[in-house]
């Protein structure tokens, strides 16, 4: 009878202790009496591998803080639902693209206050590394890894073609023209017997991560950077029709069908790898891909073979000599998201991953330049990567071009791939489809403003 | 036990059930009724702006291609689904040998993970390397040119009509659900059927279709609610709807304006203009269908 009664208590009580032991176990017990802060990175492989060494270092060089990395996929989804359920990692390794939006939400907090209080100052970069994480004048994010891009050619097929093989980069003393380079790829293309492309010399599709910034080498500007979208101005429209003329040339279902049966970027049947594809704009970390994926392209010193392939700055229009050097800078950035359990500490790990100790170690791991200024003595002559200098030098060029710094930039790069669809599949002319664009993204633009004058507002009663 | 106690005890045991109901299901979709009348980016607070999510939809050009995509879609893959699961359950309710062999062979392709079904398919429509454009360029060489053969999946032309077929991909679940229907149909209806001298066609006409009814519509039920909100398969071959849009559905773009826009209030008024239309369709379905079904009792 007694236990009937305590039936129901004692079925709670051992529900509620079932609970309280879970959560016991589940939560992670420190004996170390250091301060563990997590840190969320989306990098696997040997980007990934880099980033631990890089974060087993700190932890060993010092005795107050452990830093847990958690490898995450999706990290930008995440993130953004971390903050919103308050509990969110320490530190976040986001991309560059994403500072602006989530800086604009509040997902990231402003480190202008760190910076001071650690003498992190703007001339200790590169400067297109810092203006990418400065929105309205403060800054969300610092540097982990950077790039910048280039024009890479396939040695070996020039010379099969009977060129010069180190054309793109001796040409008129370096003086690549987007003109020049067209001819050039018309001779690299070939066909098979039955009409199908089997070698293109150049195709603007691929890697097809810049569809939103071909504007920029004719000239075009995406933005003034407030308020106003420039998607159909003559730059940009000169842009897409040079990417039309391809599928003109070649065929609009011919491009895309040669495009559709290129590999996976990190594989060798990468189209540049394979041979597919004879010049192809690339970034800083294509060297490392090379050397895992198609380690006969490069050089061997000891045989005295030379490498299969070469780099050169991107070529400019034949009317536009001032777009000379003209780079896609981009950059992966450490953050610390908003409701980070321990802010200080985060920041200290990130002044470490600053320092020229720390980054020189990341970026030297992931086979990168850095994005310091002043690097460790021997950073560059040391370095894996035998373009790392080069490409650091890029990123100085003073036609760097990074994405625009705003939070419907996402919005932006969707509808300029879907321009960059119709003008390359010849469904629309380059004005049609960038007239799409400007009216679209004008439209989202001024919601957003006017949006953000509300949210502000609302955020001002909150207050008061 | 007293009727009470009985009650509480079953209470008790469905707590589980109620409170996972409550907070993870019922308190979203009040607030998402409330969000769809703000603007929201899920991290600052939510402002009032009234119907102007909807508004905005009105003149949303991607969300009206969305929507149509998603309209054209549905309008051929439902009843094609319907009709490949249907036929596929009326040839494997006949005697024949190895029957067992035959159901299983057509249900095991709907076990396949959509995003498998996706990689595979890929492989199939890729319009260099592809399986049908190897076997097009082999045996159809009279057509050779610059558009021949398309490559399926990055032509607008074709993108969606490829993925309208593989949708039937899929009929074996509804094929199994028409098995258990036929195989309920009493055996002395087709025999009277059949002393009164009536033919395959008359047969299924008049005694299959009308018996199994009842299944039809279910199908037709929750084909609507399945191909409305079509995600997994476009998402993974398509980026972002590509080559133009032309695969772009409704949910794609909700899910975009939810987790890549950060406009959540908009996402959840798409996800009432969804819920309303998938209503209003079910609804006509039921009333549509009050002449034409037949139930056992």
């Amino acid at each position: 009878m007694l236990l009937r009664k305590l039936y129901t208590p004692l079925t709670i009580v051992g529900l509620l202790a079932t609970f309280a032991y879970s959560e016991y176990v589940v939560k992670p017990h420190y004996h170390d009496h250091k301060i563990h802060i997590v840190y969320w990175e989306k990098w696997t492989g040997g980007e990934g591998d880099a980033i631990k060494q890089t974060v087993n270092y700190f932890n060993h060089s010092q005795n107050k803080i452990h830093v847990d990395l958690l490898t995450i996929s999706d990290i930008q989804d995440k993130t953004l639902l971390s903050v919103a359920g308050g509990d969110p990692p320490d530190v976040a390794g986001l991309y560059g693209a994403d500072v602006a939006q989530y800086a604009d939400d509040r997902a990231v907090i402003d480190l202008d206050p760190y910076l001071r209080k650690y003498g992190i100052k703007k001339s200790q970069y590169i400067p297109v590394y810092w203006k990418m994480n400065n929105i309205r004048g403060k800054e969300y994010a610092l540097p982990s890894t950077p790039a910048s891009t280039a024009l890479f050619y396939n040695r070996a097929l020039f010379k099969a073609a009977g060129m010069d093989p180190d054309k793109p980069r001796d040409w008129h003393h370096g003086h690549y023209t987007i003109e020049e380079m067209d001819k050039d790829a018309a001779r690299l293309t070939k066909f098979a017997p039955n009409g199908q492309l089997q070698i293109m010399g150049f195709l603007p599709a691929e890697p097809g991560w810049w569809e939103w910034g071909w504007g920029y080498f004719f000239g075009g500007k995406l933005w003034n950077g407030s308020n106003k979208i420039t998607a159909n101005d003559a730059g940009n429209i000169k842009a897409y029709q040079w990417i039309a003329s391809f599928s003109k040339k070649y065929g609009a279902n011919n491009v895309s069908a040669f495009h559709s049966g290129l590999g996976q970027f990190s594989s060798s049947q990468n189209g540049f790898m394979a041979g597919k594809v004879a010049m192809e704009i690339q970034g800083v970390w294509f060297y490392h891909y090379i050397a895992m994926y198609a380690p006969n392209m490069l050089a061997n010193p000891k045989t005295g073979k030379q490498a299969e392939w070469g780099i050169a700055p991107f070529p400019y229009p034949a009317d536009r000599p001032d777009r000379a050097g003209t780079t896609f800078a981009d950059e992966d950035v450490l953050v610390i998201p908003r409701g980070a359990k321990h802010p200080n500490s985060a920041f200290k790990f990130i002044d470490f991953m600053e320092s020229p100790k720390g980054m020189d170690m990341l970026c030297g791991l992931q086979w990168k330049m850095s994005p310091l200024i002043h690097n460790e003595p021997g950073f560059y002559r040391n370095n894996r990567n035998r373009t790392a200098r080069f490409f650091a030098e890029q990123a100085e060029s003073k036609n760097v071009i990074n994405v625009p710094r705003t939070g419907i930039y996402p919005e932006y790069a969707d509808a300029l791939q879907n321009a960059y669809d119709a003008v390359s599949l010849l469904d629309q002319t380059p004005k049609q489809a960038l007239d799409v664009v400007q009216r679209q993204i004008q439209r989202q633009l001024n919601e957003y403003i006017q949006h953000e004058k509300m949210r502000l507002a609302a955020e001002g009663k909150s207050h008061k | 036990m007293n009727k009470r106690k009985e009650t509480l005890t079953a209470l008790l045991f469905a707590s589980p059930w109620f409170v996972g109901f409550t907070v993870f299901l019922l308190y979203p979709i009040i607030a998402s009724i409330y969000l769809s009348f703000c603007d929201y980016s899920v991290l600052r607070p939510a402002v009032f702006i009234g119907l102007q999510n909807y508004s905005d939809l009105i003149n949303d050009s991607i969300f009206k291609q969305a929507l149509s995509n998603t309209v054209i879609y549905t309008a051929a893959a439902l009843p094609l689904g319907l009709v490949v699961s249907l036929g596929l359950a009326m040839l494997l309710n006949t005697k024949v040998k190895g029957l067992a062999f035959y159901r299983t062979l057509f249900y095991m392709p709907s076990l396949v993970p959509l995003v498998a079904l996706a990689i595979l398919m890929q492989f199939i429509f890729n319009g260099q390397y592809g399986v049908l454009n190897s076997l097009l360029r082999e045996f159809l060489p009279f057509v050779h040119g610059k558009s021949w053969p398309p490559n399926w999946l990055g032509d607008p032309r074709f993108s969606k009509l490829v993925l309208i077929f593989i949708s039937a991909w899929g009929a074996g679940n509804a094929m199994v659900i028409y098995l258990a229907g036929l195989q309920d149909v009493p055996v002395q209806l087709y025999e009277a059927a059949q002393l009164d001298g009536a033919g395959w066609c008359s047969t299924t006409r008049n005694v299959t279709i009308p018996m199994i009814s009842p299944v039809i519509l279910f199908n037709l039920v929750m084909g609507i609610i399945g191909t409305l909100q079509v995600f997994t398969l476009p998402y993974v071959i398509s980026n972002q709807g590509s080559p133009m849009r032309s695969i772009y559905f409704y949910t794609m773009y909700l899910f975009d304006n939810a987790f890549v826009y950060h406009k959540m209030g908009y996402a959840c008024a798409m996800g009432w203009i969804l819920f309303i239309i998938i209503l209003l369709l079910t609804l006509l379905s039921f009333k549509l269908s009050e002449k034409h079904v037949h139930y056992g009792s």
